[in-house]
This record gives structure tokens, C-alpha cells and sequence, in this order.
């Protein structure tokens, strides 16, 4: 091994095309959407089903081969899986960070079944993903109006019924992204964490999927928001909601042993998902970057490097200082999703990437539309919706403050106890 | 193919440093800032380490080739220990590499065998200049040439330990064309003086100084790669990567202290490190100190690519600068009261780190 910052050729190339389906499906509907909050990027989402269909199916496909005879065939080198998806959403989102989200694709209700799932659920829930014309898209359910940061309070129950041999499930989820697209207007599915004991705390909290079409399942308000205007997002309401017995991820006991994936199962997606929040939030600050230095540049405003700070102008200086700290971003984001390919612990690394990249778009595409004066602020350009579709990135998955929390705790070597 | 693992070479090269930086610099660097007097035996271990002779090619005698990343990762460790046993370490590098990478034939014949002596070597570099506003590309010091001769006029300031330096390259500015160019010049040439010892905030273990050019005449053949001149670019552009480790090494050696102190302390019936506002503060200077060091290998790599890094190299300093600033000011602040005693090193660490942005030209890759 060594110390090498160079992206494979055919991760370069790949990159290419998404830019080319950015600017294509993606930059020409973006104002469009944003101005009409509910509507779908059709456009998009008909270019990227069939691609993301048969990656879904090629995967499935290798499941189920039985194993070769001589075992795992050792990797000459290593995965570069994750890079490529890093690659892929910090594209995507410089093309629109809304749009983005409407990925018709498992997401992180996928990243949860792959990571805890058994190999018959995986084939059975997966399987629509990669099959048919229709889009499909997954969801993650697990923030509660009294339960944000802290999951661990979540107050949805999951009851199991001996007689239907079903889970019945009551409660109140907010803020899934995608829900309605997974549970109305599509056959997919969500993960719903529910607790089967509430005095058992953590170890009573369960990952069950909700598929389209249960009985008791309803979406209830869908949210008008600050940014990502096209992404969906809305309430599910489960009331007695029944879903088959196999339908939980992990071990249903509460004392549970310890190869039981579960709880720990679903929050070790963070490690995964979280690096990939960080990615969308490069995107969109490199492509509000982008903008200014191109309008600068229009105005006669270079940007030098190697000058000393007094013959810099103030606006030269702060889009210097944009640019050092969208470098920053990216280079904590890369390394948290190397270690992830390469297979290793990466709890720690993913929290700063994604700590440092909320922090970075929000800085630069908020200073963005400062330095581009009225334009900026004006809706005749993306500066202004840039800012607030990148904000999202310092909230969700955890918000900054709960990433800096978690940093602490590693560098510190604490528990949720010691430092709460 | 991305990669954040060093080579098992520089993993031992790091280990290395790491241990001469807290079993023998560690110890004096105290002593050292207080008497302003740098610990010889310390010094000499570390230059025996072979760093600079290591970057210097074989068919010249040396052992190796240059390598920027190589380059960062000695210059933190060595930072972590201390910035002014780091600087002072490495000062022959500041001479060494422009030389190596741009000298022309002679000059590289008969000027780097005395970097692969076991003794110091007797070489600096003189870039920073006195007053308020520097430019390196906009020098003050002048050369001008006629009848075959040279003429540097004009004063530069930091040059560290000119008192003992035999050998000096002299960057100038072309008084005719207005490029930067760097000159070989000998000490004991009539017209140089070394003047005052620089009284700085920091960085007082190491020796630097006022030297100033009155009609100094050199040979044509002094000026760095002959007629072709060198790449003063790239000079800068090292000079920024190393600096930027060294600020990341300064950083860390804060950030560590700072870290463990803050889980010893109590205060209020429990470790102060169990209070958000400092487990906070300190999350954050570890995001810092690893965001500066990633810029800083990101710039080297591609220096080591042959590729033009000037944005990654100066995007990278300018980072660190910031970054060295705001971490060891959080080292001190963790210690409250006790950070602000001197026998305490994180307000030592924090006058040092306070220096980066002015350090043009006091260390290279």
C-alpha cells in the first residue's frame, strides 16, 4: 500500500456519464420542481430505473449462485463499490440534491435488509427492486415526533399475534424520505423501528419492513419544506398494521445473543449511509462553488493561487477559503468510504466526514449567495436553492451536533454514559 | 487506486520519528523555548536520522529520491515533537532540495556531498523578508546582472542559524525581468552580514536572522540551475506542504494533550472531558487536525506525481494556517488556568502555532 489520492479510470468515466445525466434529466428540471414542490422528476426517475433495476438484479442474481467450490475467490485488489457510490451521489446531487433523492432504489430500507437481513429475506423483499417497468422505491422509518436524535425513545410498538402468526404495529413515524413513493405510489417498502418491549429500552427496538399494501398502513401529512422541495417527504401512520411474521430484521428476543445483528445491525448503517450524506452534501457545495467562480470569473474576478493574504480582495479570500474547506469535506468523506470498501471500522471517520461536510455546504452555499449579491439571492439562479437543499445534509442521518457527539465519544473512548 | 495507508518504509520512518519526538525532543523542547538555546545532541540524532541525505539520489551519493509524501509524514512527527527542533533539522533541506531538483551539474557535484556528512549540515536559505507586507514573488532583494557577475542587494529576515551556516541560497528578485531565482552564495563573501537574532514569539529553541546583502558579487554560475533557472513554483509550493505538516504535527501534539488532560481533570465531581463544551471542542480539533493532514498528503502526492500542485499546496497551508491556530487555542483553553502557565506545554504549542502563516520559506519537502 501507498498513500495515492487517484480515482480508477473507470470510476472517472462512470462519473462522466452521471454528469452527462445530471445535466440532462437533472439541472434543466430543477427550478421547474422546486417551484412546484409535489411533483416527480418523471424525466429522471424513467433514465434511472432500468439502470438501477438491473444493478439490483445482477446482485440478486449472485446471491442465489451457489457458492464456488474452491470458496471466496480472493480479490486481487480491493472493492472500490462504495467510492464508486460516493462518486455517483456527490454527481447526482451537484445535478440536484431533491431529484437525487428520488432514486427509485431500496436506500437505506436496502442498506438495512443487506446488513441484517437473512438470505430468503433479501431474495423476497429485494427481488422487486430488480424486476418490472414500474419504479420501486424503500424507506427508512425511524425518527417520531418525541423521538429525533435520540432513537432510543421511540415509542411505536410491535405486538406479536400468535393466532395470524403476524406483527401488529401502532405508532407514529415523521420525516421519512421517499414514503409515499415506497408505500402509495409504488410496490416497496419501509424499515419501521418499533419497540416489542418498551422497559427493555434499546434492546427492545426492532427493525420490521413494512411492505406497500399492508392492511393498517397509511401516509399521513406530507411535508412542505425549507430545501429538497421534490424529494418526498411524510408521515406514515400504523394503526394495528399487520405484517407477516418473517418480516422482522435480526432476532425478535429481547435478550438477544450476541451474533443477533438487530438493533446494532441497522445502527451500524449509519457507518455505511452516513459517508453518503457527506457525498450529496459535496455535490451540492461544489456545485454552488462552481457557479460563483464561473460568475466571477465573468466579471473579470480571478482566482489566484499563492498570493499572500494582502493582495487578495476580500471576495478572493473567501472563495479560497470555500474552496479549502469543500477539500476538507471531501478528503474525510474518501477516507471513511476507502476504509468502508476496504472492510474496515469506519464509526468514527464516517461521523467526521459527515460532521464536516454538513458544516461545509452550509458554509459555502450560504456564502455563496452573499457573494454573488443580488443574483444569489434572486430565484432566476440555483444559488439560492442550493442553500437550502444543502442544509439538509447537516441534519439528517444525524444531525451535526449528534456526529460530533458520536466523534467525541470515539476520541475519548466513552460510552452513551459517560457522555451523553 | 485510493489509498491512506503509507508504505511499511514509511510506516517505520514513522515510528521512528514518533519515538525520537516524545523520548528526546519531548524532553528538552522546555528547556530549550526558555533559554532560547537549542539542545545540539538532540538535533544531531535527528539529522543523523538521515532524512535529508535519504532524498538525495544515488548516483549523487545519497540514498534515495525525493518523495513530498515521505516528506510530510517525517515533518509532523518531527513537528509533534517540537517545531523548533523540526525546523532546525531540517534546515539543511531548505538548501539540500532546492539544489537536488534544479542545481545544475556542478552545483549539485560540489554541493551535496556535504549533506551526506554525519556533522550538521552548514547550509540554509534565506526567503522571508523585513516588514509588514511579504511577497514571494515580488521580492525586495534584488540581483542584478553585468559584466558577467551578479550584484544581491537587500535584507532578509528569519534566516534560521545563518550565525553557523557556511552555505546560503539567497532568493532574489531579477532586477531586469522581475522573476524570483534563488543564488548560491557563500557566507563569508564580503557584503554579507548577518545581523541580529530575531526575538519571536515562538520557535525560540531555534535560532534565526536578520542577514542583509550590501553589493554582494557572485559568479553567474551562483544563480540555482544556471541559466534555466529553477521552478520558484514548486520551491513555494513545498515549502507550503511542509509547512502545512509541521502545523498539522504542532496541532496533534495540542489536540493529544489536551484530550487526555480533559479525561485526568475533574472538576464538578467528574472528568471535564464528560461536559459537551469540551468534548466538543476537543471532537472538533481531532476533525481539524485530520482534515489539515489530508490536505497536506493530497498536495504531496501530487508533487510526487511530477503534476502542478500549486492550489493543493496553497489551499493546504492556508488551512493549516487557520487550523493550527484554532487547535492549539483549544489546547490551551482545555487547560485553563494551567494552559496558561509555561510549564505546561500547550501555550508553547499555541505561540508556535500562531507563527505559520509567516513561516515562508523555514521548511521544505
Amino acid at each position: 500500500m501507498t498513500i495515492n489520492f487517484e480515482i480508477p479510470e473507470f470510476l472517472v468515466q462512470q462519473t462522466q456519464m452521471v454528469k452527462w445525466v445530471a445535466e440532462t434529466t437533472m439541472r434543466p428540471f430543477a427550478r421547474q420542481l422546486d417551484e412546484n414542490e409535489h411533483e416527480r422528476p418523471y424525466e429522471f426517475i424513467q433514465m434511472i430505473w432500468p439502470i438501477l433495476r438491473d444493478q439490483q438484479k445482477a446482485a440478486l442474481d449472485k446471491l442465489q449462485r451457489p457458492a464456488d467450490g474452491d470458496g471466496e475467490k480472493k480479490r486481487s485488489r480491493p472493492s472500490t463499490r462504495i467510492l464508486g457510490t460516493m462518486l455517483l451521489i456527490e454527481m447526482l446531487s451537484w445535478g440536484d440534491a431533491g431529484i437525487y433523492l428520488c432514486l427509485p432504489s431500496p436506500a437505506l430500507g436496502g442498506a438495512a435488509i443487506e446488513a441484517v437481513g437473512t438470505k430468503e429475506q433479501k431474495l423476497r423483499l429485494l427481488t422487486r427492486f430488480a424486476e418490472g417497468d414500474e419504479p420501486v422505491w424503500g424507506a427508512m422509518a425511524i425518527t417520531e415526533p418525541g423521538a429525533g436524535s435520540d432513537n432510543s425513545s421511540i415509542t411505536t410498538t410491535a405486538v406479536f399475534d400468535e393466532e395470524t402468526n403476524e406483527w401488529v404495529l401502532n405508532g407514529e413515524k415523521i420525516f421519512i424520505t421517499s414514503g409515499k413513493l415506497s408505500l402509495e405510489e409504488s410496490n416497496g417498502l419501509v424499515i419501521v423501528w418499533a419497540t416489542v418491549n418498551k422497559e427493555a429500552g434499546r434492546a427492545g427496538i426492532k427493525p420490521f419492513v413494512v411492505e406497500a399494501g399492508s392492511p393498517g398502513v397509511s401516509i399521513g401529512k406530507v411535508e412542505i419544506k425549507h430545501g429538497i422541495r421534490t424529494s418526498d417527504t411524510v408521515t406514515i401512520v400504523l394503526n394495528n398494521a399487520r405484517i407477516p411474521a418473517d418480516n422482522i430484521l435480526g432476532s425478535a428476543e429481547v435478550q438477544a445473543s450476541r451474533q443477533d445483528k438487530g438493533f446494532k445491525g441497522a445502527m451500524a448503517t449509519f457507518d455505511a449511509s452516513r459517508p453518503l450524506v457527506a457525498a450529496s452534501a459535496l455535490g451540492v457545495a461544489r456545485a454552488a462553488l462552481e457557479f460563483v467562480k464561473e460568475k466571477l470569473t465573468e466579471e473579470g474576478v480571478e482566482i489566484p493561487y499563492g498570493l499572500p493574504y494582502h493582495r487578495l480582495t476580500t471576495v478572493q479570500r473567501d472563495v479560497l477559503e470555500m474552496e479549502a474547506l469543500l477539500k476538507a469535506a471531501y478528503l474525510l468523506t474518501l477516507r471513511s468510504v476507502v476504509m468502508l470498501d476496504a472492510g474496515e471500522h469506519n464509526s468514527l471517520e464516517a461521523s467526521m466526514a459527515k460532521a464536516k461536510a454538513g458544516k461545509a455546504v452550509t458554509r459555502i452555499t450560504q456564502k455563496a449567495v452573499e457573494l454573488l449579491g443580488m443574483m444569489g439571492y434572486s430565484r432566476e439562479w440555483l444559488v439560492e436553492k442550493w442553500m437550502r437543499d444543502g442544509k439538509i445534509n447537516d441534519i439528517f442521518e444525524g444531525t451535526g451536533q449528534i456526529n460530533t457527539l458520536i466523534v467525541a465519544r470515539r476520541i475519548l473512548d466513552y460510552s452513551r454514559h459517560e457522555l451523553a | 487506486m485510493v489509498s491512506f495507508t503509507p508504505t511499511e518504509d514509511q510506516q517505520l520512518l514513522i515510528d521512528t520519528m514518533r519515538r525520537y519526538a516524545l523520548n528526546e525532543i519531548r524532553q528538552i523542547a522546555h528547556e530549550s523555548d526558555e533559554e532560547s538555546t537549542p539542545q545540539m545532541s538532540v538535533v544531531n540524532t535527528g539529522w543523523q536520522m538521515g532524512l535529508v541525505p535519504s532524498a538525495i539520489p544515488e548516483e549523487l551519493g545519497g540514498f534515495g529520491e525525493m518523495s513530498a509524501i515521505t516528506g510530510v509524514l517525517a515533518a509532523e512527527e518531527l513537528a509533534f515533537g517540537d517545531l523548533s527542533v523540526a525546523m532546525h533539522v531540517m534546515t539543511p533541506a531548505l538548501f539540500a532540495y532546492p539544489v537536488t531538483l534544479y542545481g545544475t551539474p556542478e552545483q549539485k557535484e560540489t554541493l551535496l556531498p556535504m549533506f551526506l556528512e554525519e556533522s550538521f549540515a552548514p547550509a540554509t536559505a534565506a526567503l522571508l523578508e523585513p516588514g509588514v507586507l511579504f511577497d514571494a514573488h515580488n521580492l525586495k532583494t534584488t540581483a542584478t546582472a553585468a559584466g558577467g557577475k551578479i550584484t544581491l542587494n537587500g535584507t532578509k529576515a528569519y534566516v534560521p542559524l545563518a550565525d553557523n551556516a557556511e552555505w546560503l541560497l539567497v532568493y532574489a528578485r531579477n532586477a531586469e525581468s522581475g522573476v524570483t531565482d534563488g543564488y548560491i552564495v557563500k557566507k563569508d563573501t564580503p557584503g554579507v552580514e548577518i545581523e541580529k537574532r530575531e526575538l519571536l514569539m515562538g520557535l525560540r529553541a531555534l535560532p534565526t536572522f536578520r542577514v542583509r546583502f550590501t553589493d554582494v558579487v557572485v559568479e553567474e554560475s551562483a544563480r540555482l540551475g544556471g541559466a534555466a533557472g529553477c521552478d520558484v513554483n514548486a520551491i513555494l509550493s513545498r515549502g507550503q506542504v511542509a509547512l502545512a505538516a509541521m502545523a498539522v504535527g504542532v496541532a496533534r501534539a495540542s489536540y493529544e494533550y489536551a484530550r487526555d488532560y480533559a479525561k485526568e481533570r475533574v472538576q464538578f465531581g467528574k472528568p471535564i472531558a464528560q461536559n459537551q463544551a469540551i468534548a466538543f471542542m476537543l471532537a472538533e480539533m481531532a476533525i481539524e487536525v485530520d482534515s489539515a493532514r489530508l490536505m497536506a498528503w493530497e498536495a504531496a502526492w501530487k508533487l510526487d506525481q511530477g503534476a502542478d500542485a500549486s492550489a493543493e499546496a496553497y489551499l493546504a497551508k492556508q488551512y493549516a494556517d487557520q487550523m493550527v491556530l484554532y487547535v492549539t487555542d483549544g489546547g490551551l483553553q482545555t487547560l485553563g488556568g494551567y494552559g496558561f502557565i509555561r510549564e505546561y506545554p500547550v501555550e508553547r504549542w499555541l505561540r508556535n502555532g500562531r507563527g505559520f502563516p509567516t513561516f515562508d520559506g523555514l521548511a521544505m519537502v
